[in-house]
């Protein structure tokens, strides 16, 4: 058990703990909205008090794939869109791993879309959080699935025209158990839902919108960081509990925040115990923790 | 199989199904991956390579184990790296089209140094090509399919009890070199059925994983032994490890310059180079006083066989050299071969791959002449006979 219970004295930043601050300074930008989410993160962690050796990050590609590089857990950077297909065998291969997909909207939804909707049906019990800054980041902020219309990036010059993803509605209707959105300016709620996914058994999504200053603010002359930040404050609504039809997003909207789906189903792993047992009765051999010698 | 590091361990009598069978190629090779104990498979059904884990979807929930049917390629071959992380032997299955789906995940495997086996049952190409029918088109693609630098180990089998046989050895040399192990088998070997063997458990040689023996905090999942292969420790364990695509240090972390990148290409290369003639496994016969060599592998050196047997019928000095090691390519073999005899001859099924191997390990003190075929069905044994001939003239 290694979890942390008590903050050492001289640790101002509550966060520090749960990062590898010898790859410190980072590489996002100022006003980047990932680094919030992660120190939301870390606060769960240390609310939820988890065996930190048990706790695994896998993440994609891109500015938000960057984080299984700075915490301080067992953490894997995947390859562009496959963390939950990796996160999937981690799981299953050793059941007592607390299993988190932390990436972004690109890698989770457009070129890992298939295994998003795919690992939200068969209820891999894996914990995904997905940072959204309307962008594909990384590569210099080209538009992708959840660019909202009319919305200007690299490869949208003339404003987006594609129809987007509404992120919580796509886990829900691919059988999610817990779907939340919430934005960078709600950290402490971002915090809570963080918390009670690390509990929660079965595939659970939390959308976490996200001030990109350096390609989406500023290209849409939507002013720094901080413009962003007073924007999701003015704009968000709360809705605990609507369906997340009613929830999709668009360039100046009211962005709807709130925990949309919790209910409960029984996640892959019971779902195969269960048939098998009632196939094979005394013959069927459990899968032993894996170990390889 | 030398083993320079490690005692082979008994094999977990679990997944052994001691006893002569008959089996197709397909299921031998699963029953082999049972053997080797893989506990974990991911799969995604595609035409002639389905049967393996049919077996093993059949087979696992009795001997304790994981098979997942994953919605593609893409997903199967990185699902197979996440379960290995986590503890277990883990192996993916596919042919043709799905072994290109799979391509960044090889090269994931090689870049992270995850032990590991892909099966490919080759049929007809390029693209759907000929789903039930073989071909060997995808020998190249198994040593360069995936971007960037790396060395491959590939190993083919002729019949269902090698299918048995080295997929267990496919797994001890991924273990024992930390590193992804192409299996190549082709349609015909994996629909032929015939009488395989397979051995009590205490019989069957297993490599252990090559685990981190320090504590964490004292242990990098990247330093390397003596024999440039590191030890590694699974997620879970305590050892708050990361792992990345991305060039990195020993410890992991990413390092983005080129003195990082020279030096863990170089290691990812030479752990293999090293030990190539450790690895290399050949079967030769008739190779003495020979002025010709056939050099075969897979279903076309059953093929070969008969055509060196006219051969030899007419009076002609033919010997035959299978190779079991494809990747690394056994040039040293090839290249004191080539100084004795007038020729070389290979026949293959595609339009000319490993030939260009033999033609450069040979490097002019022997001919060598191709016997191309577009896949389909095998050669005949004429086909080859011809080209014999006309090299040992
Ligand atoms: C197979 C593959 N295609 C493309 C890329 C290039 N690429 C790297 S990150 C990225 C987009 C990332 O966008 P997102 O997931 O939204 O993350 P962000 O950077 O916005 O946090 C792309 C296209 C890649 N690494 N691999
Ligand atoms: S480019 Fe955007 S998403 Fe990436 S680090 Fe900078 S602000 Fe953050
Ligand atoms: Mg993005």
């Amino acid at each position: 058990m290694s979890t942390l219970e008590v903050l050492p004295q001289e640790v101002t930043n509550p966060v520090e703990p749960f990062l590898r601050t010898e790859r410190i300074p980072h590489i996002w930008c100022p006003g980047c909205g990932i680094g919030t989410t992660v120190n939301s993160f870390a606060r769960a962690l240390l609310e939820t008090r988890m065996d930190l050796d048990k706790v695994v990050v896998v993440s994609g590609i891109g500015c938000t794939g960057r984080v299984a590089g700075y915490v301080e857990l067992d953490s894997f950077h995947t390859t562009h869109g496959r963390a939950i297909p990796f996160a999937t065998g981690l799981k299953l291969a050793n059941p007592s791993l607390t299993v988190v997909v932390y990436s972004g909207d690109g890698d989770l939804s457009a070129i890992g879309g298939n295994h998003l909707i795919h690992a939200a049906r068969r209820n891999i019990d894996i914990k995904v959080i997905c940072v959204n800054n309307f962008i594909y980041a990384m590569t210099g902020g080209q538009s992708g699935p959840t660019t909202p219309l009319t919305a200007t990036t690299s490869t949208s010059p003339y404003g987006a025209y594609e129809p987007s993803f509404n992120l919580p509605q796509l886990a829900d209707a691919a059988g999610a158990v817990y779907v939340a959105r919430w934005t960078a300016f709600h950290v402490r709620q971002m915090t809570r839902s963080m918390s009670e996914v690390l509990k929660k058994k079965g595939f659970c999504f939390i959308e976490t919108l996200s001030p990109c200053p350096t390609l989406y603010e500023r290209r849409n002359k939507l002013g720094e960081g901080l413009d962003t930040m007073r924007h999701y404050k003015e704009k968000s609504k709360v809705r605990n509990g609507a369906p997340t039809s009613e929830v999709a997003l668009g360039m100046r909207d009211d962005i709807i925040v709130g925990k949309f789906v919790d209910r409960e189903r029984p996640d892959y792993s019971e779902l195969l115990h269960h048939q098998m047992i009632t196939q094979l009765g005394d013959k069927y051999v459990e899968a032993p923790a894996c170990s390889c010698g | 199989m030398k083993n320079p590091t490690r005692q082979l361990q008994h094999a977990d009598p679990a997944g052994v199904l001691t006893g002569t069978h008959f089996l197709d190629g397909d299921h031998a090779c699963c029953e082999g991956a049972l053997a080797a104990g893989a506990r974990f498979a991911a799969g995604y059904p595609i035409t002639p390579s389905t049967e393996v884990v049919e077996r093993f979807a059949l087979r696992i929930p009795k001997v304790g184990g994981t098979f997942i049917q994953m919605e593609d390629e893409l997903a199967a071959s990185i699902t197979l790296l996440g379960a290995v992380w986590g503890g277990a032997k883990a192996f993916t299955v596919t042919s043709g089209p799905g072994f290109s789906l799979m391509m960044e995940h090889i090269g994931y495997a090689a870049m992270t140094e995850t032990p590991c086996v892909f099966v490919n049952v080759q049929r007809g190409g390029p693209s759907t090509g000929l789903p039930t029918l073989p071909a060997q088109g995808d020998m190249m693609q198994a040593r360069w399919g995936s971007h960037g630098d790396y060395e491959m180990i590939a190993l083919c089998p002729n019949s269902p009890q090698e299918c048995f046989d080295l997929t267990i050895h496919a797994f001890n040399l991924s273990e024992r070199f930390r590193t992804p192990v192409m299996f190549m088998m082709d349609e015909c070997v994996g629909h032929m059925t015939e009488k395989v063997v397979i051995p009590p458990a205490d019989q069957i040689g297993i490599y252990p994983r090559r685990h981190a023996v320090r504590p964490p905090g004292e242990h990098l999942n990247f330093e390397p032994d003596e024999d440039l292969v590191p030890a590694m420790a699974h997620a879970g364990e305590g050892y708050r490890f990361h792992v990345t695509g991305l060039t990195h240090d020993e410890r992991g972390y990413p390092a983005m310059n080129p003195e990082t990148q020279d030096r863990l290409v170089r290691r990812l290369v030479n752990k293999i180079r090293m030990a190539a003639e450790e690895l290399v496994q050949v079967e030769e016969e008739g190779i003495e006083g020979a002025d010709v060599v056939v050099v075969s592998y897979g279903i076309t050196s059953r093929v070969a066989q008969k055509a060196i047997e006219l051969a030899r019928e007419k009076g002609l000095k033919v010997g035959k050299l299978r190779l079991l090691t494809v990747w690394p390519f056994p040039a040293a073999k090839i290249r004191a071969l080539a100084r004795g005899i007038r020729a070389f001859v290979v026949p293959e099924l595609n339009m000319g791959q490993i030939v260009n191997e033999v033609e450069r390990a040979a490097g002019g003190a022997a001919r060598t002449y191709g016997v191309p075929h577009a896949g389909g069905t095998v050669h005949r044994p004429e086909a080859i006979l011809n080209v014999i001939e006309e090299a040992a003239r």
